[in-house]
C-alpha cells in the first residue's frame, strides 16, 4: 500500500470513529444537561434584558425560546412531573421578544391553564399571557377565543362572555363567537356549552396535541353524562325488581337496555355490586368526574331517568 | 516522530508569541481591574456575579478570537511564505506538520488562558476578599473553556487546509455560532418528520456541541457541575478534535502543493 493511501485509510478510519463517537456522546450529554438547562433558565434576569442582549435578532431568539418552552413542557409531561415552574417565564420571554408570536399565546395558554398533570394549573397566568397577546395583536380573533375559553374554564362566565363578545367585533372574526358569547352568558357551566366550546377547538385547531386534548375533554363530557344516566337506570331496575342486576347483559335481556353500554372509546362500562358504574382504563381518560374507582356516583337527589 | 511534532508545536507557539498574541493579556488585565473597581462601587450584591460572568466570558471570547485568527493562517501562511517547503523537505510528514501545528496553537491558548485565569482570580480576590469552596467550580468552567479552544483550534485547522484565511475565519465563526445553539438545533430537528428530519438530525450531530461546554452561568451562581458532565465533555472534545484533525490530515495529505 502506498504511504499516502495508508495515511488516508488510517486517518479516514479515525475520522469516522471519532465523529461517530462524538455524535453518540450527545445523547448522554443531553441527559446530563437536561436539568442544568432548566436551571439556567432561572438565571435569565428578565425578558426585557434578553431583548436588548439579542442585538435586534429578536425574532430568532423568540423562536428558540418558544421551542425551549415546548421542549420544557413536553419533557416534564413525558417524565410524569406534575409541575412546570419555569413555563410562564419561558413563554413570557418568547412573547416579549416577539409579541406577534401567536402560537406562543395560543398553545402556551393551553399548557399553562390545564390542570396538573396535563398543565401548569395556572389559568390566571394563562389569561395574563393572552391579554398581553390581545394588546399586541388586537385584530386576531383567535386570541379572544382562547381567552374566553380560559375564563370559561375558570368558571368566570361573565368575563368569558365579554371576551367572546369583544372578539366577535373584530373584523373577519368567526361568527361562532357571537353564539359563544350568548350561550356562555345564558348557560355558563352547562355541559352543552362546554361541549360546544371543545367541539369548536377540535374543529378549528391544526395542532394535533390540542385536537387530542379537545377530544379527551369531549370524551370526558360524554362519560360524565352517560355514567349518571346508567346509574339512574340501575336504581330504577332495583326499585322495580327488588334486586341489583349482576351485569348489564341482565338488563339487556330484561329489555331495560338495547345493548351492553360502552364508553366513547369503545370500552364496556363495568357494573359494580352496589349499583355503581365504573370505567375501564380510567388513567387513559383524564378530565372524567364520574365512573372513577372510588369516585362519586351520580347525585341521589336527581330522579329523572 | 514525537520530537518532530514537539518541535513544530514549539515553533508554532514561539511564532504566536512573536506575533504579540499575548498582548491581549494587557487588555484583559485592564478589563478585570476596571470591572472589579467599578462594579464594587456602583452595584449591590452582584459584584461577584458580574465579575465571574464578565471574566469567564472574556477568557472564552479572547481565546476563541485568537484560535480563529491564528488558526486560519497556520497552513496558508506557511505556503505563502514558502516555509512549508523547507519544513516538508526535511524528514517531516504532512500529518506530523498538522498535528504539531494543532498542539502548538492549543498550547498557546492554554498558556494565554492560564495567565488570564490568574488575573481573573486576583480580581475576584479583590472583590470577595477571601475564596470560598464554591469558587473551586470556577476551575471547571475554565477547564470547559479550554476544551472549547481545543475543538475550535481543530476546526480552524481543518478549514485552513483547503480554504483561504478569510473564508476559514467565516466558516469557523459560523460553526462557533451554530455550535452554541447545538442543543436547540437538535430540538428543532426532533420536531421535524421524514427525510428533512434525518437531514437536520445529521447536521445537528455533526456540528460541535458548545452548549454543554458553557457552564459560566451555573458556576457564577456558586452551583456545582456534575462529574459525569466533566467526563463526557472531555471525551467529546477529544473525539471531536480528533475527527477534525483527521479530516484536516486527509485533505492536506492529498493537497497539491506545487
Amino acid at each position: 500500500m502506498k504511504p499516502r493511501r495508508r495515511i488516508t485509510v488510517i486517518f479516514g478510519t479515525m475520522l469516522l470513529l471519532c465523529i461517530s463517537g462524538a455524535a453518540f456522546l450527545l445523547a448522554p450529554l443531553d441527559r446530563v444537561r437536561a436539568r442544568t438547562t432548566e436551571e439556567e433558565a432561572l438565571y435569565i434576569p428578565s425578558a426585557a434584558v434578553l431583548k436588548k442582549a439579542s442585538l435586534g435578532y429578536t425574532g430568532l431568539m423568540a423562536d428558540i425560546y418558544w421551542t425551549r418552552a415546548v421542549q420544557y413542557y413536553g419533557r416534564r409531561h413525558v417524565d410524569g412531573m406534575a409541575t412546570y415552574p419555569l413555563l410562564y417565564q419561558l413563554l413570557d420571554i418568547s412573547t416579549t421578544l416577539d409579541p406577534q408570536l401567536l402560537v406562543a399565546y395560543q398553545f402556551g395558554s393551553i399548557f399553562l391553564s390545564q390542570k396538573s398533570p396535563s398543565g401548569a394549573g395556572q389559568p390566571d397566568k394563562a389569561a395574563q399571557l393572552v391579554e398581553r397577546g390581545i394588546a399586541a395583536n388586537p385584530s386576531d380573533w383567535t386570541l379572544y377565543y382562547n381567552l374566553g375559553f380560559i375564563y370559561y374554564d375558570m368558571g368566570a362566565y361573565r368575563e368569558a362572555s365579554e371576551v367572546f363578545l369583544r372578539g366577535s367585533q373584530v373584523p373577519n372574526a368567526n361568527p361562532a363567537l357571537h353564539v359563544l358569547a350568548a350561550t356562555t352568558a345564558e348557560k355558563g357551566g352547562n355541559p352543552e356549552t362546554a361541549r360546544l366550546l371543545w367541539t369548536k377547538i377540535y374543529e378549528t385547531s391544526s395542532a394535533e396535541s390540542v385536537r387530542k386534548n379537545a377530544l379527551q375533554h369531549l370524551i370526558a363530557l360524554k362519560i360524565d353524562e352517560e355514567v349518571p344516566t346508567l346509574e339512574r337506570l340501575v336504581r330504577k331496575f332495583r326499585e322495580s325488581t327488588g334486586r341489583t342486576p349482576s351485569n348489564f347483559e341482565e338488563m339487556v335481556a330484561a329489555g331495560w337496555l338495547t345493548d351492553v353500554p360502552v364508553d366513547p372509546t369503545g370500552q364496556i362500562y363495568r357494573l359494580l355490586p352496589d349499583g355503581r358504574v365504573e370505567l375501564q382504563s380510567p388513567e387513559k381518560k383524564p378530565y372524567v368526574h364520574f365512573g372513577l374507582p372510588g369516585g362519586p356516583s351520580e347525585p341521589q337527589t336527581d330522579t329523572a331517568p | 516522530m514525537t520530537a518532530r511534532i514537539k518541535s513544530i508545536a514549539f515553533n508554532t507557539f514561539r511564532e504566536a508569541v512573536r506575533d504579540r498574541v499575548l498582548y491581549n493579556l494587557i487588555v484583559f488585565a485592564l478589563l478585570m481591574v476596571a470591572s472589579s473597581v467599578l462594579f464594587g462601587q456602583i452595584s449591590i450584591g452582584i459584584e461577584r456575579l458580574i465579575l465571574v460572568n464578565l471574566g469567564l466570558t472574556a477568557i472564552s471570547v479572547f481565546g476563541i478570537v485568537i484560535a480563529i485568527f491564528i488558526g486560519i493562517g497556520l497552513v496558508s501562511k506557511e505556503i505563502e511564505k514558502r516555509t512549508l517547503y523547507t519544513v516538508l523537505a526535511r524528514p517531516v510528514r504532512r500529518w506530523e506538520f498538522i498535528v504539531g501545528k494543532f498542539f502548538g496553537l492549543t498550547g498557546t491558548l492554554v498558556v494565554n488562558a492560564f495567565f488570564m485565569a490568574v488575573g481573573f482570580f486576583l480580581a475576584l480576590l479583590v472583590v470577595v476578599h477571601r475564596f470560598e469552596t464554591r469558587d473551586g467550580w470556577l476551575l471547571v468552567a475554565l477547564y470547559f473553556i479550554v476544551l472549547q479552544f481545543v475543538i475550535i483550534t481543530a476546526v480552524t485547522l481543518f478549514f485552513s487546509t483547503f480554504s483561504s484565511p478569510l473564508l476559514s475565519a467565516v466558516f469557523t465563526l459560523a460553526i462557533v455560532v451554530i455550535g452554541t445553539f447545538a442543543e436547540d438545533l437538535r430540538a428543532f430537528a426532533a420536531m421535524m418528520h421524514g427525510v428533512p428530519r434525518w437531514i437536520a438530525m445529521a447536521a445537528a450531530h455533526v456540528v460541535p456541541n458548545f452548549a454543554s461546554l458553557n457552564v459560566i452561568s451555573t458556576v457564577a451562581h456558586g452551583n456545582g457541575v456534575a462529574g459525569s458532565l466533566i467526563g463526557l465533555n472531555t471525551l467529546y472534545a477529544v473525539l471531536y478534535a480528533g475527527a477534525a484533525i483527521a479530516g484536516a490530515i486527509i485533505i492536506f495529505e492529498r493537497r497539491n502543493l506545487k
